[in-house]
Protein backbone atom coordinates (compact mmCIF):
# COMPACT_ATOMS: atom_id res chain seq x y z
CA UNK A 1 0.00 0.00 0.00
CA UNK A 2 1.43 3.35 -1.00
CA UNK A 3 1.91 6.17 1.49
CA UNK A 4 -0.65 8.28 -0.34
CA UNK A 5 -3.29 5.56 -0.01
CA UNK A 6 -2.58 5.20 3.71
CA UNK A 7 -2.89 8.93 4.23
CA UNK A 8 -6.19 8.99 2.37
CA UNK A 9 -7.53 6.14 4.50
CA UNK A 10 -6.46 7.87 7.71
CA UNK A 11 -8.17 11.01 6.46
CA UNK A 12 -11.36 9.05 5.88
CA UNK A 13 -11.12 7.57 9.38
CA UNK A 14 -10.69 10.96 11.03
CA UNK A 15 -13.50 12.41 8.94
CA UNK A 16 -15.87 9.60 9.95
CA UNK A 17 -14.97 10.07 13.63
CA UNK A 18 -15.54 13.82 13.48
CA UNK A 19 -18.76 13.42 11.50
CA UNK A 20 -20.01 11.02 14.18
CA UNK A 21 -19.17 13.57 16.89
CA UNK A 22 -20.97 16.27 14.92
CA UNK A 23 -24.01 14.04 14.57
CA UNK A 24 -24.00 13.28 18.31
CA UNK A 25 -23.78 16.97 19.12
CA UNK A 26 -26.51 18.09 16.74
CA UNK A 27 -28.90 15.20 16.44
CA UNK A 28 -28.54 13.28 19.71
CA UNK A 29 -27.87 15.94 22.33
CA UNK A 30 -29.82 19.10 22.98
CA UNK A 31 -26.89 21.32 22.06
CA UNK A 32 -28.64 22.53 18.93
CA UNK A 33 -31.64 24.08 20.67
CA UNK A 34 -29.89 25.31 23.78
CA UNK A 35 -27.83 28.27 22.73
CA UNK A 36 -27.57 30.66 25.60
CA UNK A 37 -27.52 34.37 24.99
CA UNK A 38 -30.37 34.56 22.52
CA UNK A 39 -33.63 35.41 24.19
CA UNK A 40 -34.70 37.42 27.22
CA UNK A 41 -35.17 36.40 30.82
CA UNK A 42 -38.27 36.73 32.96
CA UNK A 43 -38.95 35.32 36.39
CA UNK A 44 -41.95 34.10 38.35
CA UNK A 45 -42.58 33.30 42.00
CA UNK A 46 -44.28 30.07 42.98
CA UNK A 47 -45.35 28.73 46.35
CA UNK A 48 -44.36 25.24 45.30
CA UNK A 49 -42.56 24.16 42.14
CA UNK A 50 -42.95 20.42 42.63
CA UNK A 51 -40.49 18.56 40.44
CA UNK A 52 -39.60 21.43 38.11
CA UNK A 53 -35.93 21.40 37.05
CA UNK A 54 -33.51 23.66 35.25
CA UNK A 55 -33.96 23.15 31.46
CA UNK A 56 -37.62 22.21 31.84
CA UNK A 57 -39.62 23.61 28.92
CA UNK A 58 -41.73 26.77 29.02
CA UNK A 59 -44.74 26.54 26.75
CA UNK A 60 -47.59 28.67 25.47
CA UNK A 61 -50.62 26.78 24.12
CA UNK A 62 -48.40 23.70 24.09
CA UNK A 63 -45.71 25.31 21.94
CA UNK A 64 -42.26 25.47 23.51
CA UNK A 65 -41.07 29.07 23.63
CA UNK A 66 -38.21 28.83 26.15
CA UNK A 67 -36.58 26.99 29.01
CA UNK A 68 -36.15 27.28 32.75
CA UNK A 69 -32.61 28.55 33.33
CA UNK A 70 -32.51 28.95 37.09
CA UNK A 71 -34.39 28.07 40.26
CA UNK A 72 -33.72 29.73 43.62
CA UNK A 73 -35.45 30.24 46.95
CA UNK A 74 -36.46 33.66 48.24
CA UNK A 75 -36.06 33.37 52.01
CA UNK A 76 -37.78 36.71 52.70
CA UNK A 77 -41.03 35.95 50.91
CA UNK A 78 -40.82 32.18 51.48
CA UNK A 79 -41.34 31.13 47.91
CA UNK A 80 -39.45 29.74 44.94
CA UNK A 81 -38.19 32.01 42.18
CA UNK A 82 -38.01 30.47 38.71
CA UNK A 83 -35.99 32.22 36.01
CA UNK A 84 -37.03 31.47 32.43
CA UNK A 85 -35.34 32.31 29.17
CA UNK A 86 -37.79 33.06 26.38
CA UNK A 87 -36.71 33.10 22.75
CA UNK A 88 -36.49 36.53 21.16
CA UNK A 89 -39.13 35.86 18.51
CA UNK A 90 -41.82 35.53 21.23
CA UNK A 91 -41.50 39.00 22.72
CA UNK A 92 -45.10 40.17 22.97
CA UNK A 93 -46.53 38.60 26.12
CA UNK A 94 -48.76 41.04 28.04
CA UNK A 95 -47.77 42.15 31.57
CA UNK A 96 -50.63 40.18 33.14
CA UNK A 97 -49.57 36.86 31.65
CA UNK A 98 -50.00 34.01 34.13
CA UNK A 99 -47.68 31.06 34.67
CA UNK A 100 -48.71 27.61 35.92
CA UNK A 101 -46.75 24.43 36.52
CA UNK A 102 -48.30 21.39 34.86
CA UNK A 103 -47.26 17.78 34.44
CA UNK A 104 -46.86 16.20 31.02
CA UNK A 105 -48.76 12.93 31.21
CA UNK A 106 -49.43 11.01 34.40
CA UNK A 107 -45.82 10.45 35.39
CA UNK A 108 -44.15 12.83 32.96
CA UNK A 109 -41.91 15.80 33.45
CA UNK A 110 -43.16 19.09 34.82
CA UNK A 111 -43.20 22.20 32.70
CA UNK A 112 -44.33 25.81 32.88
CA UNK A 113 -47.34 26.87 30.84
CA UNK A 114 -47.80 30.59 30.17
CA UNK A 115 -51.25 32.02 29.51
CA UNK A 116 -51.22 35.46 27.90
CA UNK A 117 -53.37 38.14 29.51
CA UNK A 118 -54.97 41.22 27.99
CA UNK A 119 -52.83 44.23 28.85
CA UNK A 120 -51.12 46.24 26.14
CA UNK A 121 -47.79 46.56 27.94
CA UNK A 122 -45.50 43.59 27.23
CA UNK A 123 -43.02 41.62 29.37
CA UNK A 124 -39.39 42.67 28.93
CA UNK A 125 -36.04 41.32 30.09
CA UNK A 126 -35.95 41.10 33.90
CA UNK A 127 -39.70 41.43 34.44
CA UNK A 128 -41.61 39.29 36.90
CA UNK A 129 -44.84 37.41 36.30
CA UNK A 130 -47.30 38.19 39.12
CA UNK A 131 -50.03 35.63 38.52
CA UNK A 132 -48.78 32.12 39.17
CA UNK A 133 -50.27 28.76 39.98
CA UNK A 134 -48.14 26.25 41.88
CA UNK A 135 -47.50 22.66 40.96
CA UNK A 136 -50.10 20.15 42.05
CA UNK A 137 -48.66 17.97 44.78
CA UNK A 138 -50.38 14.61 44.75
CA UNK A 139 -50.07 14.11 48.51
CA UNK A 140 -51.89 17.38 49.23
CA UNK A 141 -54.76 16.46 46.92
CA UNK A 142 -55.09 13.04 48.52
CA UNK A 143 -54.97 14.70 51.94
CA UNK A 144 -57.80 17.12 51.04
CA UNK A 145 -59.77 14.27 49.56
CA UNK A 146 -59.40 12.28 52.79
CA UNK A 147 -60.53 15.26 54.90
CA UNK A 148 -63.57 15.73 52.68
CA UNK A 149 -64.43 12.06 52.94
CA UNK A 150 -64.23 11.96 56.72
CA UNK A 151 -66.15 15.21 57.30
CA UNK A 152 -69.23 13.90 55.53
CA UNK B 1 4.63 -23.93 54.35
CA UNK B 2 7.56 -21.57 54.29
CA UNK B 3 8.01 -22.35 50.63
CA UNK B 4 4.42 -21.40 49.88
CA UNK B 5 4.86 -18.10 51.74
CA UNK B 6 8.08 -17.40 49.89
CA UNK B 7 6.35 -18.13 46.60
CA UNK B 8 3.57 -15.70 47.44
CA UNK B 9 6.04 -13.02 48.48
CA UNK B 10 8.01 -13.52 45.28
CA UNK B 11 4.88 -13.14 43.16
CA UNK B 12 3.79 -10.01 45.04
CA UNK B 13 7.21 -8.39 44.73
CA UNK B 14 7.30 -9.24 41.04
CA UNK B 15 3.90 -7.61 40.57
CA UNK B 16 4.96 -4.42 42.28
CA UNK B 17 8.18 -4.37 40.29
CA UNK B 18 6.20 -4.61 37.05
CA UNK B 19 3.88 -1.84 38.21
CA UNK B 20 6.82 0.41 38.99
CA UNK B 21 8.49 -0.37 35.69
CA UNK B 22 5.29 0.35 33.77
CA UNK B 23 4.89 3.70 35.54
CA UNK B 24 8.48 4.69 34.68
CA UNK B 25 7.87 3.47 31.13
CA UNK B 26 4.77 5.68 30.93
CA UNK B 27 6.81 8.72 31.98
CA UNK B 28 9.46 7.89 29.38
CA UNK B 29 6.77 7.63 26.70
CA UNK B 30 5.35 11.01 27.71
CA UNK B 31 8.80 12.57 27.55
CA UNK B 32 9.47 11.23 24.06
CA UNK B 33 6.03 12.24 22.75
CA UNK B 34 7.07 15.65 21.30
CA UNK B 35 9.55 13.96 18.95
CA UNK B 36 6.59 12.30 17.20
CA UNK B 37 5.62 15.61 15.66
CA UNK B 38 8.99 15.83 13.96
CA UNK B 39 8.05 12.75 11.91
CA UNK B 40 4.27 12.93 11.39
CA UNK B 41 4.47 10.27 8.68
CA UNK B 42 5.22 7.59 11.31
CA UNK B 43 2.19 8.71 13.28
CA UNK B 44 -0.09 8.52 10.24
CA UNK B 45 1.18 5.03 9.46
CA UNK B 46 0.31 3.96 13.00
CA UNK B 47 -3.09 5.64 13.03
CA UNK B 48 -3.82 3.66 9.91
CA UNK B 49 -2.95 0.30 11.44
CA UNK B 50 -4.46 1.07 14.87
CA UNK B 51 -7.49 3.20 14.01
CA UNK B 52 -8.53 2.85 10.38
CA UNK B 53 -8.23 -0.91 10.36
CA UNK B 54 -10.36 -1.11 13.54
CA UNK B 55 -13.07 1.05 12.02
CA UNK B 56 -14.96 -1.79 10.34
CA UNK B 57 -15.23 -4.05 13.41
CA UNK B 58 -16.28 -1.03 15.50
CA UNK B 59 -19.02 -0.02 13.07
CA UNK B 60 -20.37 -3.56 12.66
CA UNK B 61 -20.45 -4.27 16.40
CA UNK B 62 -21.84 -0.80 17.07
CA UNK B 63 -24.78 -1.36 14.78
CA UNK B 64 -25.51 -4.77 16.30
CA UNK B 65 -25.28 -3.47 19.87
CA UNK B 66 -27.66 -0.65 18.93
CA UNK B 67 -30.10 -3.06 17.31
CA UNK B 68 -30.07 -5.41 20.30
CA UNK B 69 -30.65 -2.46 22.63
CA UNK B 70 -33.56 -1.41 20.43
CA UNK B 71 -35.17 -4.86 20.60
CA UNK B 72 -34.58 -5.42 24.31
CA UNK B 73 -35.56 -1.89 25.26
CA UNK B 74 -38.75 -2.12 23.23
CA UNK B 75 -39.85 -5.40 24.84
CA UNK B 76 -39.32 -3.98 28.33
CA UNK B 77 -40.70 -0.49 27.69
CA UNK B 78 -43.80 -1.80 25.90
CA UNK B 79 -44.84 -3.46 29.18
CA UNK B 80 -45.09 -0.03 30.78
CA UNK B 81 -46.64 1.58 27.72
CA UNK B 82 -43.56 3.75 27.29
CA UNK B 83 -42.27 2.37 24.00
CA UNK B 84 -41.87 5.94 22.71
CA UNK B 85 -38.94 6.47 25.08
CA UNK B 86 -36.95 3.77 23.29
CA UNK B 87 -34.62 6.38 21.81
CA UNK B 88 -33.60 7.66 25.24
CA UNK B 89 -32.82 4.15 26.48
CA UNK B 90 -30.72 3.35 23.43
CA UNK B 91 -28.90 6.68 23.28
CA UNK B 92 -28.18 7.10 26.98
CA UNK B 93 -26.89 3.58 27.50
CA UNK B 94 -24.69 3.89 24.41
CA UNK B 95 -23.35 7.35 25.18
CA UNK B 96 -22.68 6.81 28.85
CA UNK B 97 -21.54 3.20 29.13
CA UNK B 98 -21.66 0.82 26.22
CA UNK B 99 -20.00 3.09 23.68
CA UNK B 100 -16.74 3.74 25.54
CA UNK B 101 -16.55 0.33 27.27
CA UNK B 102 -17.36 -1.97 24.36
CA UNK B 103 -15.18 0.08 22.02
CA UNK B 104 -12.29 -0.17 24.49
CA UNK B 105 -12.72 -3.94 24.84
CA UNK B 106 -12.81 -4.41 21.07
CA UNK B 107 -9.90 -2.02 20.68
CA UNK B 108 -7.86 -4.04 23.20
CA UNK B 109 -8.59 -7.22 21.30
CA UNK B 110 -8.13 -5.83 17.80
CA UNK B 111 -5.42 -3.19 18.10
CA UNK B 112 -3.84 -3.74 21.53
CA UNK B 113 -2.91 -7.35 20.90
CA UNK B 114 -1.45 -6.44 17.50
CA UNK B 115 0.67 -3.68 19.06
CA UNK B 116 2.02 -6.02 21.72
CA UNK B 117 2.82 -8.78 19.25
CA UNK B 118 4.52 -6.35 16.87
CA UNK B 119 6.71 -4.70 19.50
CA UNK B 120 7.38 -8.02 21.23
CA UNK B 121 8.56 -9.60 17.98
CA UNK B 122 10.75 -6.55 17.32
CA UNK B 123 12.36 -7.18 20.68
CA UNK B 124 12.62 -10.95 20.16
CA UNK B 125 14.32 -10.50 16.79
CA UNK B 126 16.55 -7.81 18.34
CA UNK B 127 15.37 -5.05 16.06
CA UNK B 128 15.03 -2.75 19.07
CA UNK B 129 18.63 -3.42 20.12
CA UNK B 130 19.66 -2.88 16.51
CA UNK B 131 18.05 0.55 16.54
CA UNK B 132 19.87 1.45 19.72
CA UNK B 133 23.13 0.40 18.07
CA UNK B 134 22.39 2.85 15.28
CA UNK B 135 21.73 5.58 17.87
CA UNK B 136 18.02 5.60 17.06
CA UNK B 137 15.96 5.77 20.25
CA UNK B 138 13.32 3.00 19.94
CA UNK B 139 11.25 4.92 22.48
CA UNK B 140 10.91 7.82 20.05
CA UNK B 141 10.90 5.83 16.85
CA UNK B 142 8.67 2.85 17.78
CA UNK B 143 6.82 3.34 21.05
CA UNK B 144 5.79 7.00 21.07
CA UNK B 145 4.04 7.06 17.63
CA UNK B 146 2.09 3.89 18.51
CA UNK B 147 1.05 5.28 21.86
CA UNK B 148 -0.10 8.58 20.42
CA UNK B 149 -1.92 6.83 17.57
CA UNK B 150 -3.86 4.67 20.05
CA UNK B 151 -4.77 7.57 22.32
CA UNK B 152 -5.87 9.62 19.30
CA UNK B 153 -7.89 6.88 17.59
CA UNK B 154 -9.95 5.71 20.57
CA UNK B 155 -12.19 8.80 21.01
CA UNK B 156 -12.88 8.82 17.26
CA UNK B 157 -13.79 5.14 17.37
CA UNK B 158 -16.04 5.78 20.38
CA UNK B 159 -17.99 8.52 18.61
CA UNK B 160 -18.36 6.30 15.55
CA UNK B 161 -19.56 3.41 17.68
CA UNK B 162 -22.18 5.54 19.44
CA UNK B 163 -23.44 7.18 16.25
CA UNK B 164 -23.74 3.86 14.43
CA UNK B 165 -25.40 2.32 17.51
CA UNK B 166 -28.04 5.06 17.70
CA UNK B 167 -28.75 4.55 14.00
CA UNK B 168 -28.99 0.77 14.59
CA UNK B 169 -31.52 1.38 17.36
CA UNK B 170 -33.40 3.70 15.00
CA UNK B 171 -33.45 1.00 12.33
CA UNK B 172 -34.97 -1.58 14.70
CA UNK B 173 -37.26 0.77 16.63
CA UNK B 174 -38.63 2.84 13.78
CA UNK B 175 -38.09 0.51 10.85
CA UNK B 176 -39.15 -2.82 12.30
CA UNK B 177 -41.20 -2.11 15.44
CA UNK B 178 -43.06 0.93 14.21
CA UNK B 179 -42.17 3.62 16.75
CA UNK B 180 -42.73 7.15 15.51
CA UNK B 181 -39.56 8.55 13.95
CA UNK B 182 -40.11 12.03 15.37
CA UNK B 183 -40.68 10.68 18.87
CA UNK B 184 -37.43 8.69 18.68
CA UNK B 185 -35.29 11.76 17.94
CA UNK B 186 -37.15 14.31 20.04
CA UNK B 187 -37.08 12.08 23.12
CA UNK B 188 -33.33 11.63 22.64
CA UNK B 189 -32.74 15.34 22.19
CA UNK B 190 -34.74 16.30 25.24
CA UNK B 191 -32.96 13.87 27.57
CA UNK B 192 -29.36 13.66 26.33
CA UNK B 193 -27.19 16.56 27.41
CA UNK B 194 -24.04 17.47 25.49
CA UNK B 195 -21.84 18.29 28.46
CA UNK B 196 -23.20 15.83 31.01
CA UNK B 197 -23.47 12.84 28.72
CA UNK B 198 -21.57 13.09 25.45
CA UNK B 199 -18.64 15.04 26.86
CA UNK B 200 -18.25 12.59 29.74
CA UNK B 201 -18.51 9.65 27.37
CA UNK B 202 -15.72 11.17 25.29
CA UNK B 203 -13.54 11.65 28.38
CA UNK B 204 -14.03 7.97 29.13
CA UNK B 205 -12.98 7.17 25.56
CA UNK B 206 -9.77 9.23 25.89
CA UNK B 207 -8.88 7.65 29.25
CA UNK B 208 -9.54 4.11 28.02
CA UNK B 209 -7.53 4.79 24.87
CA UNK B 210 -4.52 5.95 26.89
CA UNK B 211 -4.75 3.03 29.33
CA UNK B 212 -5.23 0.29 26.72
CA UNK B 213 -2.43 1.56 24.48
CA UNK B 214 -0.15 2.06 27.48
CA UNK B 215 -0.68 -1.54 28.61
CA UNK B 216 -0.23 -2.83 25.05
CA UNK B 217 3.05 -1.06 24.30
CA UNK B 218 4.40 -1.79 27.79
CA UNK B 219 3.67 -5.51 27.53
CA UNK B 220 5.35 -5.57 24.13
CA UNK B 221 8.40 -3.65 25.30
CA UNK B 222 8.69 -5.65 28.51
CA UNK B 223 8.22 -9.07 26.92
CA UNK B 224 10.50 -12.07 27.43
CA UNK B 225 12.18 -12.19 24.00
CA UNK B 226 11.09 -15.67 23.00
CA UNK B 227 8.14 -16.84 20.96
CA UNK B 228 6.48 -18.13 24.13
CA UNK B 229 7.12 -14.82 25.88
CA UNK B 230 5.50 -12.87 23.05
CA UNK B 231 2.42 -15.08 23.10
CA UNK B 232 2.12 -14.63 26.88
CA UNK B 233 2.49 -10.87 26.63
CA UNK B 234 -0.21 -10.71 23.99
CA UNK B 235 -2.61 -12.64 26.21
CA UNK B 236 -1.72 -10.45 29.17
CA UNK B 237 -2.41 -7.31 27.14
CA UNK B 238 -5.97 -8.38 26.34
CA UNK B 239 -6.70 -9.65 29.87
CA UNK B 240 -5.12 -6.76 31.74
CA UNK B 241 -6.51 -4.00 29.58
CA UNK B 242 -10.02 -5.47 29.67
CA UNK B 243 -9.87 -5.63 33.46
CA UNK B 244 -8.41 -2.13 33.66
CA UNK B 245 -11.14 -0.74 31.39
CA UNK B 246 -13.96 -2.31 33.40
CA UNK B 247 -12.53 -1.23 36.75
CA UNK B 248 -11.73 2.29 35.55
CA UNK B 249 -15.22 2.56 34.11
CA UNK B 250 -16.66 2.06 37.57
CA UNK B 251 -14.38 4.73 39.03
CA UNK B 252 -15.06 7.22 36.23
CA UNK B 253 -18.82 6.64 36.37
CA UNK B 254 -18.73 7.21 40.12
CA UNK B 255 -16.84 10.47 39.63
CA UNK B 256 -19.04 11.71 36.78
CA UNK B 257 -22.57 10.70 37.65
CA UNK B 258 -22.53 9.39 41.20
CA UNK B 259 -21.29 11.51 44.02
Amino acid sequence: MTTRMIEVMVGVFVAIGLAALFMLAMKVSNLSDFNQGSGYQISAKFENIGGLKVKSPVTVSGVRVGRVVGISYDSREFNAVVHMQIEDQYNDFPMDTSASIYTAGLLGEQYIALEPGAETEVLKNGDTIDYTQSALVLENIIGQFMVNMTSE
Amino acid sequence: MLNALQHMGHRALGMFERLGRSALFFLQVLISLPSVFLRPRLLIQEIYSVGTLSLLIIMVSGSFVGMVLGLQGYVTLAKFGAAESLGVVVALSLVRELGPVVTALLFAGRAGSALTAEIGLMKATEQLSGMEMMAVDPMKRVIAPRFLAGAFSMPLLVTTFIAVGVLGGYFVGVGLLGIDSGAYWSQIQSKVDFYDDIYNGLIKGVVFGIVVTWIAVFEGYDTVPTSEGVSRSTTRTVVNSSLAVLALDFVLTGLMFGI
